[in-house]
């Protein structure tokens, strides 16, 4: 899936590069899921979402970026976001998916936890290369 | 620097209100604090309030059941309170039950949770 901007506007590119870079990507999430009229749980759900795959790509992939804006398809209107980072990829997409399981010290519900908050998720990895997760939330 | 949430202290109960989006450290931060309070005021108990967060990832649901931990082990019971519908429903979705934390609906419920003598140890 790339990701596929039309409605008014380019999609907005925001570092995820320190911490504090969360607390803009949350802020930057929920104006537009505000702006495409998204429902109060919709909206808490896809910024929690982005919340935990940002932190991934910072954490995991060593910094990177998030692309963000509305979408369109067949009359409906979303959010989409998609979070990229060159860093080491992950080796076993299965495994990283399955709730629960962390490299780290999490707890391993960030993955799977997120695919379960958003409409559309498609997550491509390359090991060595890099990590792109693409997430969208429709509007009902 | 990164910020500090202020602790404020009622009789033998700490209170943290927790006012806006949370950078990581801060978070970090005010797991510390809470307990060095807990020990330095010998506070028996500590409500964590909400209900001004619009949202709690997995980072902030970790804090706050880890905070619930030490304070259990620092010999005081804590209570989330206000956390909003949303953020229910959200958590839950995402996985994280918040299994060892208590929760009430606001202060004045967390207060009176606090001030019964506890039933079972929690958990
Ligand atoms: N962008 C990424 N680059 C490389 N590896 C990743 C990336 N995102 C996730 N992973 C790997 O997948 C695992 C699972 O990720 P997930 O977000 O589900 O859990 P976690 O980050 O370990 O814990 P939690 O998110 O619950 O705090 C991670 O531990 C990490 O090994
Ligand atoms: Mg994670």
């Amino acid at each position: 899936m790339t990701a596929p901007w039309t409605v008014d506007e380019e999609p907005r590119v925001h570092p995820v590069a320190r911490s504090g870079d969360l607390v803009h990507v949350r802020q930057v999430i929920r104006v537009l899921a505000q702006r495409c009229g998204l429902s109060l749980v919709d909206q808490t759900k896809l910024i929690t979402a982005a919340s935990e795959l940002a932190r991934n790509a910072l954490i995991y992939g060593g910094g990177g970026t998030v692309r963000a804006g509305l979408v369109e398809a067949n009359g409906r209107r979303g959010v989409a976001a998609v979070f990229e980072d060159s860093g080491p990829g992950i080796s076993d997409v299965g495994q990283a998916m399955t709730d629960g399981w962390t490299s780290g010290s999490g707890l391993g519900l960030g993955l799977s936890g997120a695919r379960r908050l958003v409409d559309d998720f498609e997550l491509s990895t390359v090991p060595g290369e890099g990590t792109a997760v693409t997430i969208v939330k429709w509007a009902r | 620097m990164s910020e500090r949430i202020p602790i404020l202290r009622i009789g033998d109960t700490l209170l943290v209100s927790v006012q806006t989006d949370l950078e990581d450290q801060t978070v970090l931060n005010l797991q510390e604090d809470l307990a060095d309070q807990i020990v330095a005021r010998s506070a028996q108990g500590v409500i964590i309030d909400i209900s001004a967060l619009e949202i709690v990832d997995s980072f902030v649901g970790r804090m706050l059941a880890t905070i619930a931990a030490i304070s259990r082990m620092l010999d005081a019971r804590t209570v989330v309170v206000g956390m909003r519908p949303a953020v229910a429903i959200t958590l839950v979705e995402l996985g994280l039950s918040l299994g060892g934390v208590s929760t009430a609906l606001d202060l004045e419920k967390g207060l009176a949770k606090l001030s019964r003598p506890t039933s079972s140890a929690p958990q």
